[in-house]
């Protein structure tokens, strides 16, 4: 862990941005300092933070510098760092949300493909990727999509060739080595292997993500009548998704 | 109630943006020409958050119900208010049943309508701001279409008389401009010649610029090494520099996180300089200093409350 330390970087992005890179890998020990570091700015919010973005390895925060000064900025972050670099400091325990999917068929028309090039059958497919949960580096390319980690190698294949262009809401796919699923409809170039009937990026709820960055997503197999049964408890918005805690 | 009788080529409800929710994947968006968007929200007396429209290119046309205070300000769209001409920069009132119809722009690309209390849509994460792509805010998530039918908020704050804005206010709108650049946070990815031959070279706006962000063409940018990084986070006016090396400015309805460095950012002041920029446009960038954009938007706050109180009645 020390190692990581040496390596932040305070960096410019523009009079109103500035960013703390703690590396330039994907690691989870690196998202997790991300997300620490994240969590402690909100709580202790200065005067003049506008907002703030946790990445995989680094956390981008916007700010006035008419009223918070990069100076008076870089002296928080080094006391916040110095704060992270307790052993001590008490971590959250995270969270699991446990998010059901109709694997293969006309919900996940790729299942096959996956399976042929990977060498498995579609059933290990499924099992494979159901197997533990994924966390959840960072939230970003369309609202309410996640880049999770820990996908096996088993399940990996390069991206499609082709962008398709229209990929409905809900849809879950696999891409080189990373896992997720589509919030809105979408283009994109991964393969699709089932979809979930629930809803990630809801703008008109009080609650409108359903996941934040640290959060982790397990996967569960369910049949397609069960799709269309949660589908419809979605769209009446009774339905509640299981959470329990690493 | 105010009815959108012909759409233009493409017109959306905006504000100051979305902001808070770029931790999500939530884009900005709100107007791409903040000077323009706020100096119209001044001249109607109406809050700093109140809703404008956005007309790009070619403007909309609007039947009014009621009497109403509007202000055009922006790029010149040729406004005629009942068949008559209009001057931009300025706020007058639009009669019961009257028609304000906008054409091309002469120059410049974006116009911005405010209305004595703003246009009234629904909050989408505290704002009204549309982001069409992804289909979120304003009306209902998408441009304008002949029939909408818009309604006026209650967004305003004190009176204000109908005024053209003083002349020393107004931006002039050139087919050639400059864009003064911060350096950061991946200009490390490049060579001092290739950063050198970005400060040295005209780029010309393609026609693949929208709200995302404008593609320019010129002279190639080299990377280093390699062309792509580990996600992170693209503020608004970053200049990212994809595999084909060249040049893409970020504006406000762009992607929150993305996966090529970034040579620099463009000054927020000089972002509304881009706003009015289309295809075809030159832009030079220029080396400039983290104090000197602190000082530009220092000055432009002032001018705001300057504007402000000229136009109290």
């Amino acid at each position: 862990m020390k190692k990581y330390f040496n390596d932040i970087k305070l960096l410019v992005a523009g009079e109103h941005g500035l960013i703390i890179e703690f590396g330039t890998v994907i690691s989870p020990e690196i998202n997790g300092l991300v997300q620490q570091m994240s969590r402690l700015l909100h709580n202790k919010k200065s005067k003049g933070i506008i907002e703030i973005v946790p990445t995989y390895r680094s956390v981008t925060i916007y700010f006035d510098p008419l009223v918070l000064t990069r100076q008076e900025l870089s002296l928080v972050i080094t006391e916040f760092i110095s704060e992270i670099r307790q052993p001590d400091v008490a971590c959250l325990t995270p969270k699991i949300l446990h998010i059901p999917v109709c694997y293969g068929g006309v919900l996940g028309p790729d299942l096959e493909i996956v399976a042929r090039y990977t060498g498995v059958s579609a059933e290990e497919v499924i099992t494979i990727h159901t197997s533990k949960p994924y966390l959840v580096y960072m939230l970003g390319f369309i609202p309410g999509f996640p880049y999770l980690g820990g996908l096996s190698s088993k399940i990996a294949l390069p991206r499609q060739d082709k962008l398709r262009t229209k990929i409905p809401a809900g849809s879950v796919g696999i891409g080189g080595n990373q896992t997720g699923f589509y919030p809105i409809e979408s283009q994109g170039e991964w393969w699709l292997i089932g979809r979930t009937p629930i809803k990630a990026f809801n703008p008109s709820s009080s609650n409108p993500f359903l996941f934040s960055p640290g959060d982790y997503l397990h996967f569960f197999h369910i049949s397609i009548d069960a799709y269309f049964a949660i589908r419809r408890e979605v769209e009446a918005g009774t339905y509640i998704p299981k959470v329990s805690y690493m | 109630m105010i009815t959108t009788t012909q759409q233009g080529y493409f017109t959306t409800i905006q504000d100051e943006g979305r902001w808070g929710y770029q931790a999500y994947g939530m884009p900005i968006a709100g107007a791409m020409d903040r000077y323009a968007c706020r100096v119209a929200n001044l001249l109607v007396g109406n809050h700093i958050h109140a809703a404008v429209l956005e007309m790009t290119g070619l403007g909309a046309t609007f039947n009014f119900d009621e009497q109403q205070l509007v202000a055009v300000c922006g790029a010149d769209m040729q406004g005629l208010l009942n068949g008559k001409p209009i001057t931009s920069w300025s706020s007058f009132f639009v009669p019961k049943r009257g028609e304000l119809k906008f054409d091309a722009a002469l120059s410049g690309y974006r116009t911005y309508l405010a209305i004595r209390g703003g246009f009234d849509v629904p909050l989408v994460l505290e704002s009204r701001s549309t982001c069409s792509w992804a289909k979120v805010g304003g009306y209902e998530g998408r441009s304008l279409r002949q029939g909408d039918v818009l309604y006026v908020g209650q967004e305003s704050d004190w009176d204000v008389y109908p005024r053209n804005l003083e002349p020393l206010y107004l931006p002039q709108y050139t087919e050639e401009i400059n864009l003064r650049v911060i350096l950061g946070p991946q200009d490390n990815m490049f060579t001092r010649e290739t950063v050198d031959t970005f400060f040295k070279n005209t780029y010309i706006v393609t026609n693949q610029s929208d709200r995302t962000g404008y593609r320019l063409e010129g002279a190639r940018i080299k990377h280093l090494d390699k062309a792509d990084i580990v996600s992170d986070a693209a503020c608004l006016g970053a200049i990212q520099i994809p595999a084909d090396g060249m040049p893409f400015i970020m504006t406000a309805d762009h992607q929150t996180t993305r996966g090529f460095p970034k040579l620099g950012s463009v000054m927020q002041v000089d972002l509304s300089k881009l706003a009015q920029a289309k295809t075809g446009d030159r832009i030079h960038f220029i080396l400039g200093a983290e104090q000197e954009a602190i000082d530009a938007l220092r000055r432009e706050r002032l001018l705001y409350l300057t504007i402000g109180n000229r136009a109290l009645r």
